[in-house]
């Protein structure tokens, strides 16, 4: 197989990996500071999809100019699930919650068959088939696009729990919940924030896998999953480490199309995810506690 | 400043406060003596707004503040330094002290705080990049009242600060509390070092399953014989 071939199909895992990274980011942010596990995840996904394609098919709204509105839409979404309906479940036992929100899963994949019907649906933007050249490589504009936007946004979070008065309360309420009390942090906003946040990340880029991917609206629960095998991968509660993990699964996914089949896709990912677990429980850049 | 009349209060099934009635003055520092299940801690958490209270009163200046969430009783100016620290590990010890002044009431002066916590405890200002998980029990103890001062409080309430230290800083936590006092801060003290919080304190109450049984000024619960034999050890 020609080398050229190899990079091109890896680099371009890698770009989609960092999406990825994105989506899991949302899970991971969640997870990390309620232990929520947002079994809805791949669902949020799939309507920021949604949100992208009918804009475009509507008013040829570009996915790239809906990043910040849908992001924010769902951030909205979030906080409200948080505030009116998980928050109190906080304190009940875990399959209650978990049983909670598999329910609001099921919930949002029939509305949007109901809303949209079965079929697939896309985004062409008018460059989808452009692509830079950079030597032997050829990269996708949109994919680059969209890697670099989910770069930014990561960033962007990072940058608000460490640098930002709020996000540090949230990571004061993650590491010690009494503690957050003791100083008169209001924990059930900063929860809703958090679980407002994790749904943004999940909204931004469910936009630019619209740019990817077609959307069907059945498409949450294996995205759930793909969250899931990301940040176990990557680390619980890492947000570096959900990149790496969104990376590593992107790069394993586009090898494993290219060097197996398309549809083997999966078997190889979670090969790579009970590797990990086997190596190193806590995943690459977890910490074990 | 503070008034608790019939305070009620159900822990897991339990009775863990049955008609509690206490009262704190301006200055005073108020220590509350008892056994491991007690209610002491319950109390504390009662009036910091973190326990349920299922009956009776809790007056701040007159107002009645049972069943405020925690976050707000904080604002009204009622710091809490609590049993175990509670310090936020992986943040820094800045950091640390920077959560103490997220409440509305502590902002304007945060800075003047932080000045004055650094000054207090020089050990936290060698160490403000560290993360607070890193500090020994006696500094994490200091990062613990440091956070609570910038919270600009009238009155602290300490859960057994002296709890798992060495006798040396046992006393330096003792100390500060006094210092802390002689600049105007109210205390209310729950400790199970008896001896040293009585004399201490302005005025003592002991709980015993969940009531006040003795109450009178420190010095005379020292002479109490109850008080002697059941906690003194003489």
């Amino acid at each position: 197989m020609p080398l050229e071939l190899v990079l091109n199909v890896a680099v371009g895992g890698v770009l989609t990996g960092l999406v990825y990274g994105l989506m899991a980011l949302g899970l991971s942010v969640i997870f990390g500071v309620m232990r929520v596990v947002n079994f809805a995840h791949g669902e949020m996904m799939t309507i920021a999809m949604y949100a992208a394609v009918i804009a475009f098919a509507q008013w040829q709204l570009d996915p790239f100019l809906m990043l910040l509105p849908v992001a924010g839409g769902l951030f909205l979404f979030g906080y409200a699930l948080q505030a009116g309906l998980i928050n109190p479940f906080i304190a009940r036992p875990e399959h209650s919650q978990f049983i909670l929100l598999v329910a609001v899963a099921i919930i949002m994949v029939n509305g949007l068959l109901m809303a949209f019907g079965p079929n697939a649906r896309n985004v062409l933007v008018p460059y989808a088939l452009d692509s830079f050249e950079f030597g032997p490589l050829l990269v996708d504009k949109v994919r680059l696009y969209a890697a670099v936007a989910s770069l930014g946004l990561a960033a962007a979070l990072f940058v608000f729990f460490r640098g930002t008065r709020t996000g540090k309360a949230i990571r004061a309420a993650a590491d010690n919940h009494t503690g957050a009390l003791v100083v008169g942090l209001n924990v059930q906003r900063l929860y809703a924030l958090t679980f407002g946040l994790g749904s943004a990340c999940v909204g931004a880029a469910g936009c630019l896998m619209a740019l990817l991917i077609d959307v069907t609206p059945t498409l949450g629960p294996v995205y759930t999953l793909l969250g899931f095998v990301i940040v176990i991968v990557g680390g619980l509660g890492s947000m570096a480490g959900a990149l790496l993990g969104g990376v590593l699964i992107g790069l394993s996914e586009a090898l494993a199309g290219l060097f197996l089949v398309p549809s083997a896709k999966s078997m190889v990912s979670f090969a790579l995810l009970i590797l990990v677990l086997l190596i190193r429980p806590h995943g690459l850049l977890g910490r074990s506690t | 400043m503070l008034a608790i009349r019939e305070l009620e209060l159900d822990y897991g099934g339990a009775r863990a406060l049955d008609g509690v009635s206490l009262d704190v003055a301006t200055g005073e520092i108020v220590a509350i003596v008892g056994a491991n299940g007690a209610g002491k801690t319950s109390l504390i958490r009662a009036i910091a707004g973190m326990a349920k209270a299922s009956a009776g009163r809790i007056l701040w200046h007159g107002r009645d503040i049972l069943g405020w969430p925690a976050h707000r009783v904080c604002d009204l100016g009622i710091g809490q330094v609590a049993e175990g620290r509670q310090v936020f590990p992986s943040l820094s010890v800045e950091e640390n002290l920077e959560m103490g002044a997220v409440i509305p009431r502590a902002r304007a002066a945060a800075h003047a705080n932080l000045t004055r916590v650094w000054a207090m405890f020089p050990r936290l200002a060698e160490r403000r990049r560290q993360d607070a998980g890193t500090l020994s029990g006696g500094e994490q103890q200091m990062l613990a009242i440091g956070r609570c001062l910038m919270g600009a409080p009238e009155l602290i309430l300490f859960d057994e600060p002296s709890l798992g230290l060495a006798p040396a800083l046992v006393r330096q936590v003792f100390d500060t509390i006094a210092a802390l006092n002689r600049d105007g801060l109210t205390v209310v003290l729950v400790e199970q070092n008896v001896a040293q919080s009585l004399v201490l304190a302005t005025r003592a109450y002991v709980l015993e399953t969940g009531r006040i049984v003795i109450s009178g000024t420190g010095r005379e619960l020292l002479g109490d014989d109850r008080v002697r034999r059941a906690y003194l050890g003489n």
